[in-house]
């Protein structure tokens, strides 16, 4: 992708992103938005590890929990301010990302699955378990984020905090994948050994972006924590996870943008689903495997070359 | 303190026999495919709860064993047919996200066919425990261990005995030479689907009487089913079925002796240590990648 169509890209999110809360109708909508945008967050990260370096993670609901909870705990418990608590718990997840990458990345394909989505089981568990410390399957409540006086509150100012962020998450995404780095993962991703033997440190690289996207759940997470009224366990179990890697599959993988379509489409499809009631699991099942089976790529890739083929 | 440490050990080997069998569905398609599928647990619950459904229904137990077993396997035919081989070409994770959307798909189908309330299964052949040097054997357990030890051999010798169990190894070893050699490779991958949920409907359908069963029961079996392959090393079948018994084994001890709360971890922990130090899994072969 060339500099200028990245820039491009950045400014039609830019403007997207102001104009959005204009057209909806009420907060409801708004918190619809915000939900989708925290969502949005964290599958550009992830897609940064699935999309580009090709590796799956199937636990990164984990790391988002372990920043939720970091901050929750601190905050409620031992009174840290919350900016205070939400870099305690990047630093908390960067390490043990660090810490588990290296053997970790080493497997490939299956193996990695069957690992990432072992240490997400593992967390949720914890967290469900050390009810005492973390309020068990009820959840906690982390209160307001509050900075330095003032204090962020109502759907609409976190709106404009999480746009914001997500534009910082989006443009260093681009930037990385522009970069030697994103060089790097794209042939790694295509052949490892291939790379390897043209001189590219690939566990270097993996557990590089294995980090950068733990870190970018876990700050995500952080703020979650303090958006949402109680932290419930599930927002870290096996079924989160599922859900973020298939808004990057959905989406398209290895396209920064379509992991934003991905999050925000079905982000919103549960809440236009709740009028199946029952039927919800049948139908997001059924749209799953019917966009998976005819347009592998995902969304935003299929219609792009769609397009792309139709010009002459 | 004997008797404790057996009776931990028959409810890990038992709750174990249903892991290795559900693992060993998952070596089989995996062989025959390289498709990890994530909604072999479903197979499990889909097995019990139509064996359930048939028996309530006045159907005789036998009769309604085998009928669950056929269904199942239909239902692993038809996710075969209609949502694995259409995307035949795309990606392992593009194929994983097929197979999880299968399992939403069918536990939303289970709940509205059945309900969402637990069910149990009549004893085989009635509720008189055994004593076991001081451990309780309830006769179930026998018929569990007994129908896993049949369906290993049968399994077997269906693979190294019989034409079609010979072109199914032979696939998965090299499946462009299979095809050169005459072997309908697709219908080998159908006939792996087919099998893998017989397999796991067998060992839904004869866990049922001790642990209960419902809409969402095939989800945990799954994951440690999965386990237990990747343990034994993927695609091994001798592998997936030490490997399940060592993964129900382990949480059983964890039950009995630390803590009930992190039972379900444990298969979780043991998994991620081989993994590290065993990248291959125990019995896994070492594997190459072309440039």
């Amino acid at each position: 992708m060339a500099s200028t169509s990245r820039w491009a890209g950045l400014g039609a999110l830019a403007v997207f992103l102001a104009v959005l809360p204009q057209v909806l109708p009420n907060n409801y909508y708004v918190d619809v938005a915000v939900l989708a945008g925290f969502n949005a967050i964290v599958c550009v990260g992830l897609n940064l590890l699935i999309g580009y370096a090709g590796q799956i993670s199937l636990g990164h609901a984990g790391f988002f929990g372990l920043g939720a909870y970091s901050s929750a705990i601190l905050v409620t418990h031992y009174g840290w301010p919350p900016l205070a608590a939400l870099l305690a718990g990047a630093l908390l997840v960067g390490l043990l990302a660090f810490a588990i990458a290296r053997p970790i990345l080493k497997l490939k394909g299956h193996y990695l699955a069957m690992a990432t989505l072992g240490i997400g089981i593992i967390i949720s568990i914890v967290l469900n378990t050390e009810a005492q410390i973390t309020g068990g399957p009820d959840g906690i409540a982390a209160g307001n984020f509050s900075l330095g006086g003032f204090e962020l509150k109502g759907e609409r100012a976190w709106y404009w905090v999480i746009a914001g962020l997500l534009l910082v998450t989006v443009w260093l995404a681009t930037n990385l994948v522009d970069s030697p780095v994103g060089r790097a993962l794209r042939a790694l991703h295509g052949s490892e050994v291939g790379a390897e033997v043209v001189g590219v440190d690939t566990t270097r690289y993996k557990v590089l972006v294995f980090v950068v996207s733990a870190v970018i759940a876990s700050i995500a997470g952080s703020l979650f924590a303090h958006y949402t009224s109680q932290l419930t366990p599930t927002k870290a179990d096996f079924f989160k996870s599922i859900e973020l890697v298939t808004m990057v599959v959905f989406g398209g993988m290895a396209s920064t943008f379509g992991a934003l379509v991905g999050a925000a489409f079905l982000t919103m499809l549960p809440q236009v689903l709740t009028v199946f009631e029952d039927y919800e699991p049948i139908i997001l099942g059924g749209i799953m495997m019917g966009t998976m089976i005819f347009m592998p790529r995902g969304l935003v890739p299929t219609i792009s070359a769609f397009l792309t083929r139709r010009r002459p | 303190m004997l008797s404790s440490f057996l009776q931990f050990l028959i409810s890990g080997v038992t709750v174990g026999a249903i892991y290795a069998l559900c693992g060993l569905g998952f070596s089989i398609i995996f062989n025959a495919s390289h498709v990890i599928n994530f909604a072999q647990g479903e197979f499990i619950m889909i097995g019990a709860m139509s064996a359930v459904w048939l028996a309530d229904a006045g159907v005789p137990l036998p009769l309604a064993v085998i009928l669950a077993i056929l269904v199942t396997m239909a239902v692993g035919v038809l996710l075969e047919k209609l949502a694995v081989e259409p995307a035949r070409k795309a990606s392992v994770t593009t194929l994983i996200i097929i197979t999880i959307g299968a399992s939403i798909f069918l536990r939303g189908l289970a709940q509205e066919v059945w309900d969402k309330n637990f069910h149990k299964l009549e004893s085989f052949s009635g509720e008189t425990p055994i004593n076991l040097l001081g451990a309780v054997l309830m006769p179930q357990t026998i018929w569990v261990l007994g129908t896993a030890v049949i369906v290993i051999l049968l399994l077997a010798w269906f693979f190294n005995r019989t034409l079609e169990g010979k072109a199914m190894l032979a696939t998965s070893f090299n499946p462009l030479a299979a095809q050169l050699m005459g072997i309908n490779t697709k219908r080998v991958l159908l006939i792996s689907f087919g099998l893998s949920a017989g397999l796991g409907a067998v060992g839904g359908i004869v866990i049922t009487p001790i642990t209960f069963t419902a809409y969402d029961n095939g989800i945990m079996l799954g994951l440690k089913g999965f386990s237990a392959a990747v343990l034994g090393g993927l695609g091994n079948g001798a592998g997936a079925v030490a490997g399940g018994l060592i993964v129900g084994i382990a949480e059983a001890m964890a039950a009995g002796y630390l803590s009930s709360a992190y039972k379900d971890a444990v298969a979780f922990i043991i998994i991620l240590a081989v993994l590290v130090f065993m990248p291959n899994g125990l019995f896994g072969r070492k594997g190459t990648e072309r440039v």
